[in-house]
């Protein structure tokens, strides 16, 4: 259409990367939501495909979101797209040329890729496409190497690698606008951190966390299963400053058995903060301790902005809390010198996310998000075992599978009001809000389909009784 | 453990009602200097039991003439907030306890973690 429009009305192209796919529109709605805007986009929108058209927004809003995404690749601004090339070049030659004209001055330099997805070309081909766009009105000149404006063909040939097709679906063509954060995964790589555990969130999923949860800078975090402070490193590389907890004091105090494969014990600089001191982030470090997540230590009025965190599933780690029991558990094996946690009973997973949800209601700012994993066994799954309050509504729940017959699913809830004593016997009146027994069992469900799969006939034995 | 944490803790001691705010007994604190940020400081000080925070600070000798109560317009006064930044983040106590004001009952402070762990029988 070739209206004139400001730039209020220029069209911007999202290429994201092709993992994660289904936490990419949860992320990128919430770094919108942060800037205030929507997600706007064509009514030929596919979620599933990597080049997304976004409407309604200014360069700058483009700018704010590429700074923190890792789903994101790259944005463009979006000069004409079709799905063959006389349509691409229809649509190019309607774009309005002082759009155009600041870019393609004499005096700067310019160079364009081409990127294909889903195809790979030789380079005669992709010198060919180059050439045929030769009727935009460029006046500058090639530079390979450090060129003031980069310019992109992207070409979509599907997402059959079995059934590659001739000709692109869809071709866009923009200009260059910023990359997205996908760096960060390599250079917060979990592999490099100074002190790991056995569960520490991979770097990629962490940051997502942040985003699902709109972590913004100045922000207070919290997290309550916290361990070796993954998801407290994320957040802070976003700005908010943070303080977690967890029942396990070795963990918390970085001492006994390390993680690492070639590494007995671990050594003197491996705890949170210096997590956040390897990646220079220290000063946003508030505070850790050790605490029994059932058991709050926070005042009533003491308020988070965003609660971000990794219960335990009852797999790799025990799910405990402080109390006594009929069924008394052994302390865990690996713990240095004298037991640091009064006796353990086990922890109903369903009561950890009961506890948790309440705990938000009562404990995040109004607006405020919790984001969190929820083990799920597949087959059974049904949207009612995902936990329920009434001061939170359910905006994400995106699924990772972990095998066939388990995942786990990232949840976020925003808080909308406060919470009232009525609020306590809601599950009196809608069975929503009535914790799901289902998820108890789920480390039996885990061990026996995984003894199903090896073939053997006895179903293990768990550990803890849940 | 820092004041901004402190100020949000309370006691969980079963059976107790006013179990804030946690008594303070320290045995080695520390000052560090935290690069000053004014828009957090700002951002923090509504979430503030204001008098919690005075007697905390009274606790471990760092008063340093901060107001009894809070002054009105603080977002705009630097220097008062570098007095907030100073008290909620750049002290710490490294070892101690917090002890809870109605039941008595300690809980350590080590290496700047507490661990606020109570025993199945309380």
């Amino acid at each position: 259409m070739a209206l004139h429009c400001g730039r209020a009305c220029r069209q911007y192209l999202l290429h994201l990367a092709h993992d994660n796919v289904d936490f990419r529109l949860p992320e990128i709605k919430a770094l919108l939501s942060l800037r205030k805007r929507p997600f706007d986009t064509s009514e030929t929108f596919n979620e599933k495909s990597p080049f997304w058209q976004l409407n309604g927004l200014s360069e700058d809003d483009i700018r704010s979101v590429m700074s923190r995404t890792v789903c994101g690749k790259s944005a463009f601004e979006l000069w004409g797209h079709g799905t063959t090339i006389d349509e691409l070049r229809t649509s190019l030659l309607e774009y309005p040329a002082e759009n155009m004209a600041p870019y393609l001055q004499q005096n700067s330099t310019y160079k364009i890729n081409v990127y294909t997805f889903n195809k790979t070309l030789v380079f005669k081909d992709r010198i060919e496409k180059i050439d045929a766009l030769d009727f935009l009105p460029f006046k500058g000149t090639v530079n390979l190497k450090d060129p003031e404006h980069i310019f992109c063909l992207l070409e979509d040939y599907g997402s059959d690698p079995n059934d590659i097709p001739e000709e692109p679906f869809h071709m866009y063509f923009g200009r260059w606008i910023a990359d997205g954060q996908r760096e960060l995964i390599r250079s917060y790589s979990v592999k490099k951190r100074h002190f790991i555990g056995n569960t520490s969130m991979d770097a990629g999923l962490s940051f997502i966390m942040a985003n699902h949860a709109k972590v913004k800078a100045d922000d207070l975090v919290y997290d309550p299963f916290v361990g070796t402070g993954s998801l407290l490193v994320a957040c802070s590389r976003f700005g908010a400053y943070v303080c977690g907890t967890d029942i396990d004091y070795n963990t918390i105090h970085g001492i006994g058995k390390a993680s690492r494969k070639n590494q007995k014990w671990r050594g003197p600089d491996e705890n949170i903060r210096a997590n956040l001191r390897q990646y220079g982030t220290e000063s946003l470090y508030v505070d850790v301790m050790v605490s029994d997540a059932s058991k709050t230590v926070w005042r009533k009025n003491a308020q988070f902005d965003a609660i971000v965190t990794d219960p335990p599933y009852g797999i790799r780690e025990s799910t405990r809390r402080t109390g006594s029991h009929k069924d008394i558990i052994k302390p865990p094996e690996d713990f240095s010198g004298e037991s640091h946690v009064p006796v353990s009973m086990a922890y109903h997973l369903s009561d950890i996310f009961a506890d948790l949800l309440n705990f938000a209601a009562h404990h995040l700012v109004l607006g405020g998000r919790l984001v969190y994993w929820l083990p799920i066994y597949r087959p059974e799954y049904c949207e009612e075992m995902v936990p329920l309050h009434p001061c939170l509504t359910l905006t994400n729940n995106c699924e990772q599978t972990l095998s066939s017959h388990t995942s786990r699913r990232l949840i976020t809830m925003e808080k909308i009001k406060e919470p009232e004593d009525s609020d306590r016997l809601a599950h009196l009146a809608d069975p929503r809000f009535t914790p799901y027994q289902g998820h108890n069992s789920f480390r039996e469900k885990y061990f026996c389909g995984l003894t199903k799969k090896n073939g053997k006939d006895s179903k293990a034995t768990p550990k803890n009784k849940d | 453990m820092k004041l901004l944490t402190h100020n949000m803790l309370t006691s969980h001691v079963k059976g107790v009602i006013k179990g804030y705010p946690l008594i303070i007994k320290a045995t080695e604190v520390k000052v560090n200097e935290l690069e000053f940020n004014g828009q957090f400081v700002s951002r923090m000080i509504p979430k503030l039991e204001w008098s919690a925070l005075i007697q905390a600070a009274g606790w471990l000798g760092q008063s340093q003439d901060l107001p009894s109560t809070l002054i009105p317009d603080y977002e705009n006064d630097e220097e008062f907030l570098r007095k907030v930044h100073r008290i909620l983040l750049e002290v710490e106590v490294i070892e101690g306890c917090l002890q809870c004001p109605e039941s008595g009952r300690e809980f350590p402070i080590s290496k700047g973690v507490p661990n606020m762990l109570l025993n199945e029988d309380e």
